[in-house]
């Protein structure tokens, strides 16, 4: 059975190989292809899964090593997966998720041209996404860790005519690359330390290590984090990220490999748990992050861009739960998974409304849609009630949780976490309804297109529509499912540890509270958005608004304090290089060049002068001869 | 004694003389034979390379298939041959190289005057003859064990390389292009002539000290042997002034800041073939003798200019990342990417622990087969629109999908993507270097995001964006350039996926220059009990 | 007589020589004064042989004799052929390899 984890990963890359190699002969069925091979990964997956559910919970764990990789001396790193429970609830949500949205893409990308190498981008993406969570080492994890990164980097910048999405993909690319610095070095502390980068080992010696390499090894992990998971201070990339085909944003960008970054500081709970002052770090960057997307997903006016910053928002939730500890990390993943679904589902909704509108993003103009697309309504008012935490819904029980624990964290401390999860909260209910009242609402805004042509929504085809559904399906259920019986938390506790949560009030509570904060976000947006018409053209905005329109100005901050500056300092080197290394060179060679242009007159050309000299010469050399002698 | 070493290194040296002997003419039947000729001559290498790879044993002696003849005996010179595992892993990559470069370089030498005056005459023979010339040689350096020999042959590559960047363009220069061609040829050869110099004075002087303690012999084995056997003591003073001047010399030619400024000019203006040569392969002859001569030679002067030499290379990395950035013109770009990984290697060297030296091997050979790559495909860009400056394209992707592929797949390799051949090696440089210099690992590993920022840069603004007019109708890559490019792409999957085949050569070989300058690798502060992570749960 | 006097006059030859290569342009002249210089040399070396009474500078002044004769061949020819060429035997008309 276990032979069956490479093959896991093994189907998507030869999908993706033969996808890219294949050439035209392709181009008919290759997208069946990818989608069988996505579909044939998601069976393993299940197979795997009934046969872990088989065993009991210690031995549930296997390591399937496959070749060793780079043997140098005192340093091994193997080929090799370790399918636990952690790895194996990714495998089904990446698998699952991806076949699903392979499906879709078959209908939304029908008519574009370059359709095959998309569904070999996409094949890439699910192989590089399975090696990071089935890597039993940090290596293995790196390369996954960056394969997603070029597959994120191929799929934004897919339609590379335009100069915008190329723009996005390599600042994707780059502002990672910022974070995989972290786990390099990460990686490399480890091995300074342990003589090793393999989970069991490391996780095992962990106690034995110094409490501040542990911090800067968790440090660098949670920098790992913040790239791949666009937390803050590297979030910039995720907005622009949109530029990407949806379903992409669907997939990579808000149902799995973002939120890669909370399975590596769960992964690395033996080494977080040991270093509170990196756990505290990890929640403040979650509490920031929740924040600060919420806020940015109330001022975009473009519907991707605005599910982007309410994935952010999200994602730190996650993060923030993680960096709790062992009460956090069996929510943090809950809620990674519900996550998955309904954000997925919100994307492919998007997805389709831009399909029916002519590729329009703004929602100032859209309106009045849901008579036109019901399916596409209803699936994105589940998804939009799930994200919301609507009682019942599968946000409501895993978001639940995690502002639970922020509560139990206890103390200041845990007052400041909870009463931000709830700000958070609130928000969300806000902008969501804003985003469903926007589009699906209201009186038509429909705007002609550049050809003049006004839009004719329509209902997306059945292989779009089909996905939305399934995942919808999943936002109203997964929750309910996941807690009944806290089925969930036992199955991962034996990975991640689990340590009850004692907050200072009762759960009930919390529910309570928590959805009266929803209900008050909706009742803002709706009194907002909801009862006049909406403006066509932006109005100004307050000073919030604008900064929040302009990502709260992360932009300019990079733009000013990195980007300027170094090319600033990339320019001066030129110049450096070629006028001064290079002029100090051509100086030298000038000088002497010039040295000897001088001691070139010395010859005249004349014969005699050249005899006169040598009679000189004789003339001084006999002389000091015969000197030398008499004395 | 086995013929194999030799016949290795006779081969492509006896192909340049009858390449550069057949018939001269212009016609295009001549030019097919001449190529066809020096193709088979470097296929012929290539299998030879194999077979001493082949009949390489990792496990048996540091120098193995040893051939030696008298030279000069009275000055203790014989021409012998032996090969090691960095050796023999560096020969064969230049094998691999050469038939890659010349069926790159198939019409670089066509003549550019009209048919039949007095220049085009041998440009064909003469082009291919020179190539061949410098793969000799440089293998000659890859396999001598005798100091001396070794440095012949380590200057006399620079005469037809000279001719190689001053001879032969590649046409998309300015309208004073072949003025910068030639200012290109002398300082590459004024930059290495007096590397040379300094190193043959080095030579000289080693000899001298050698013979007053009664080991009056350039063998290398013999030296070696003699000083980690305490037979020849160096005095500490002399030994540092030798080393100084072999290091110069490899220096120049590897090339380390601030001694780079020939190689932006020698790739910019040479043939993309002929800037793969420097680059991948004569390049290559400065950093392996840093490690076999400088290490094997003078162990103490290695370890106390170690930290002085790390902050050079490092200062390298960053320098040429930064440089590369800011630069406008396509093969002037990665040139000083070269740079910056050269400093990789040479951390690499210096770190002296055994996952930094294994690591610098292998990036030796994977800076090889990336940048070739990388260039190659830069090259069939520029000939297709003659233009090396960045500005004058865009939208290649749309016109020319293959060609934009495996353009990015070598950037990709430029930057060290996990699963290409060049993440391993950069990898374990890090990790060598950072297991004994913390700080300057760390700092290096900025460079992993400076690389991405200019080879990402590079594909952005020449291959997307909308279709420029100029490269409207730009065809895709040909049968030819495919067959050029594709080995060097399976090679870099290969290569990074099961660097094995490479590390086994070469560890025993790392292992024994460590040995030789006493040094271990630092032990981890709390070792896990197995270092065999797989097996854990 | 005494034999230093043969040396007398070998200085005053050779002196003459010199100076006309330094002060005369024409080339078969200065040819001649050569040829002055090296016979002078020539009387000086066997005047020695006379008197340290051995055959060693008669011998040399043969190998001297021999070189001469060489020496007349090419050189002679060179003039000739740069006559012929730049119509004139003046030594400071051939500076085309002059900068």
């Amino acid at each position: 059975m276990n032979s069956l984890i490479p093959l896991l990963v093994a189907a998507p890359l030869a999908g993706a190989a033969l996808l890219l190699l294949g050439g035209r002969a392709l181009d008919r069925f290759g997208h069946w292809i990818a989608t069988a091979l996505a579909a044939l990964s998601f069976a393993f997956g299940l197979a795997l899964f009934a046969d872990m559910l088989g065993r009991d919970a210690e031995h549930r764990a296997v390591v399937e090593r496959l070749y060793t990789w780079i043997p140098v001396d005192g340093f091994q790193a193997d080929i090799s997966f370790q399918l636990d429970q952690l790895s194996i609830v990714f495998v089904l949500l990446i698998t699952g998720v991806g076949s699903l949205i392979h499906l879709y893409s078959v209908g939304y990308m029908a008519h574009d041209e370059r359709r095959r190498r998309f569904f070999g981008y996409l094949n890439l993406f699910l192989a590089a996404m399975l090696i990071l969570v089935l890597a039993d080492n940090y290596l293995l994890l790196y390369v996954g860790w960056e394969g997603v990164g070029l597959a994120s980097y191929l799929l934004i910048g897919f339609w590379q005519h335009k100069p915008s999405a190329a723009t996005a993909a390599k600042k994707a690319f780059i502002v990672n690359r910022v974070g995989d610095m972290g786990l390099s070095v990460a990686i490399m502390l480890m091995f300074a330390e342990f003589g090793s980068f393999a989970f069991g080992p490391v996780f095992g010696a962990a106690g034995d290590a110094s409490q501040g390499k542990l911090t800067a090894i968790a440090l660098m992990l949670l920098l790992a984090a913040c790239g791949k998971s666009a937390q803050v201070p590297l979030q910039s990339w995720l907005g622009d990220a949109m530029e990407g085909p949806t379903p992409v944003s669907a997939l990579i960008h808000a149902a799995t490999m973002v939120t890669a970054g909370v399975y590596l500081i769960t992964r690395s709970a033996a080494i977080f748990n040991l270093a509170p002052d990196a756990q505290t770090a990890v929640v403040v960057v979650g509490a920031v992050t929740l924040v600060f997307g919420a806020i940015v997903g109330c001022a975009k006016d473009d519907i991707k861009k605005a599910l982007a910053g309410s994935t952010m928002s999200q994602i730190g939730y996650m993060i923030m739960a993680a960096g709790l500890g062992p009460i956090g990390y069996a929510f943090a993943i809950m809620h990674l998974v519900t996550h998955g679904f309904f954000k997925a589902g919100l994307f492919l909704g998007a997805g389709s409304v831009m399909h029916g509108m002519n590729d329009e993003v703004n929602m100032r103009h859209y309106g009045g849609l849901r008579k036109y697309m019901p399916v596409t309504f209803w699936t994105f008012l589940l998804g939009t009630g799930a994200l919301i935490g609507f009682p019942l819904l599968s946000g409501f029980w895993s978001k639940d949780k995690i502002i639970d624990a922020a509560f139990a964290k206890g103390g200041a401390e845990g007052w400041i976490l909870g009463l931000c999860a709830l700000t958070g909260a609130v928000i969300t209910a806000f902008y969501m309804t804003r985003v469903v009242l926007l589009t699906f609402f209201g009186e038509k805004r429909w705007q002609p297109d550049g050809d003049g042509n006004l839009p004719h929504p329509h209902e997306s085809p059945k292989t779009m529509t089909i996905p939305m559904i399934v995942l919808a399906f999943g936002s109203v259920f997964a929750g309910g499912l996941f807690t009944l019986g806290s089925s969930f938390l036992n199955f991962l506790e034996p990975v991640t540890g689990h340590q009850e949560g004692h907050p200072p009030f009762n759960s009930y509570v919390v529910s309570v509270i928590a959805t009266v904060c929803m209900l008050a976000g909706v009742g803002l947006a709706y009194v907002m958005y909801g009862r006049g018409p909406v403006p066509v053209k932006a109005p100004v905005g307050s000073l919030l608004t604008r900064a929040a329109r302009r990502d709260l100005l992360q932009d300019d901050f990079n733009h000013a304090v990195l980007v300027r500056p170094g090319s600033a300092l990339a320019a001066t080197l030129v110049w450096f290089d070629s006028k001064g290394l290079d002029g100090f060179v051509n100086g030298l060679a000038a000088a002497i060049g010039g040295l000897s242009g001088r001691l070139r007159r010395i010859q005249t050309g004349y014969v005699r002068t050249y005899a006169l000299s040598m009679f000189g010469g004789t003339l001084v050399l006999v002389a000091s001869t015969l000197l030398m002698r008499s004395v | 004694m086995s013929y194999l070493l030799s016949a290795t290194c006779a081969v492509p040296a006896a192909g340049a003389v009858l390449t550069a002997a057949l018939p001269a003419g212009t016609g295009e039947a001549r030019r097919r034979t001449t190529k066809a000729v020096a193709l088979a001559v470097s296929a012929a290498t290539l299998g030879l390379a194999i077979a001493v790879a082949a009949a390489f044993e990792p496990d048996g002696p540091r120098y193995q298939l040893t051939e030696s003849y008298s030279w000069i005996r009275s000055f203790g010179i014989s021409f012998s041959l032996g090969a090691d595992g960095i050796g023999t892993v560096l020969a064969l990559l230049t094998a691999v190289l050469v038939p890659l470069v010349m069926l790159a370089g198939w019409h670089d030498a066509d003549p550019a005057a009209p048919e039949g005056s007095f220049e085009s005459k041998r440009r064909t023979q003469g082009f291919f003859a020179l190539i061949l010339a410098v793969e000799a040689m440089v293998l000659v350096s890859f396999l001598a064990t005798d100091v001396f020999v070794f440095y012949v042959f380590f200057e006399a590559m620079l005469i037809p390389m000279y001719f190689l960047i001053g001879g032969f363009g590649d046409r998309a220069g300015g309208p004073d292009s072949a003025r910068q061609r030639s200012y290109a040829a002398v300082k590459f050869l004024l930059y290495n002539l007096l590397g040379g110099l300094v190193m043959l004075a080095a030579v000289i002087g080693l000899y001298v000290v050698a013979g007053d303690q009664g080991q009056a012999t350039f063998s290398l084995p013999a030296l070696t042997d003699a000083i980690s056997s305490g037979k020849l003591v160096i005095d500490p003073t002399v030994q540092r002034a030798l080393f100084l001047g072999f290091f110069f010399a490899f220096a120049v030619k590897a090339p380390l800041w601030p001694l780079h400024t020939w190689l932006p000019n020698a790739m910019g203006e040479s043939t993309a073939g002929t800037a793969v040569l420097i680059t991948a392969v004569v390049d290559k002859v400065g950093t392996f003798a840093m490690l076999r001569f400088c290490l094997g030679l003078f162990p103490d002067a290695s370890k106390t200019f170690a930290p002085a030499i790390l902050v050079l290379s490092l200062i390298g990395i960053v320098y040429g990342a930064l440089v590369a950035i800011g630069q406008k013109d396509i093969k002037r770009l990665v040139a000083y990417a070269s740079i910056s990984h050269f400093g990789f290697i040479i951390m690499g060297i210096f770190a002296m622990t055994s996952q930094g030296q294994s690591g610098a091997t292998l990036y030796m050979v994977n800076h090889g087969i990336s940048t070739a790559a990388w260039m190659l495909v830069a090259g069939f860009l520029i000939s297709r629109r003659g233009s090396r400056l960045i500005a004058d394209y865009g939208g290649v992707q749309k016109v020319a999908p293959v060609l934009a592929g495996t353009f990015l797949i070598g950037g990709l390799a430029t930057l060290s993507l996990p699963g290409l051949a060049p993440f391993v090696s950069e990898f374990l440089v890090l990790v060598g270097t950072f297991t004994r210099y913390p700080v300057i690992g760390i700092i290096a590993t900025f460079g992993i995001v400076l690389a991405a920022l200019y080879a990402l840069m590079l594909y952005q603004r020449t291959m997307t964006g909308p279709v420029k007019e100029s490269v409207t109708g730009m065809p895709d890559l040909k049968a030819r350039e495919l067959a050029v490019v594709a080995p060097l792409v399976a090679l870099t999957l290969l290569l990074g996926v099961y660097p094995q085949s490479l590390t086994r050569i070469v560890n025993p070989a790392v292992n024994d220059t460590l040995s030789q300058v006493h040094r271990i690798d630092p032990a981890p502060a709390h070792p896990v009990a197995a270092t065999n992570g797989g097996e854990q749960k | 007589m005494n034999p230093v006097n043969y040396l007398y006059l070998a200085a005053l030859l050779f002196t003459i020589g010199a100076s006309g290569v330094l002060i005369r342009r024409n080339a078969i002249v200065l040819f001649m004064c050569v040829e002055l210089m090296l016979n002078a040399s020539n009387l000086a070396l066997v005047t020695f042989s006379r008197l340290h009474g051995n055959l060693d500078g008669q011998i040399l002044a043969f190998f001297t004799m021999v070189v001469a004769a060489a020496e007349v061949v090419v050189g002679l020819a060179i003039i000739v052929s740069i006559f012929r060429t730049r119509h004139s035997a003046s030594v400071d008309d051939s500076n085309l390899m002059k900068l």
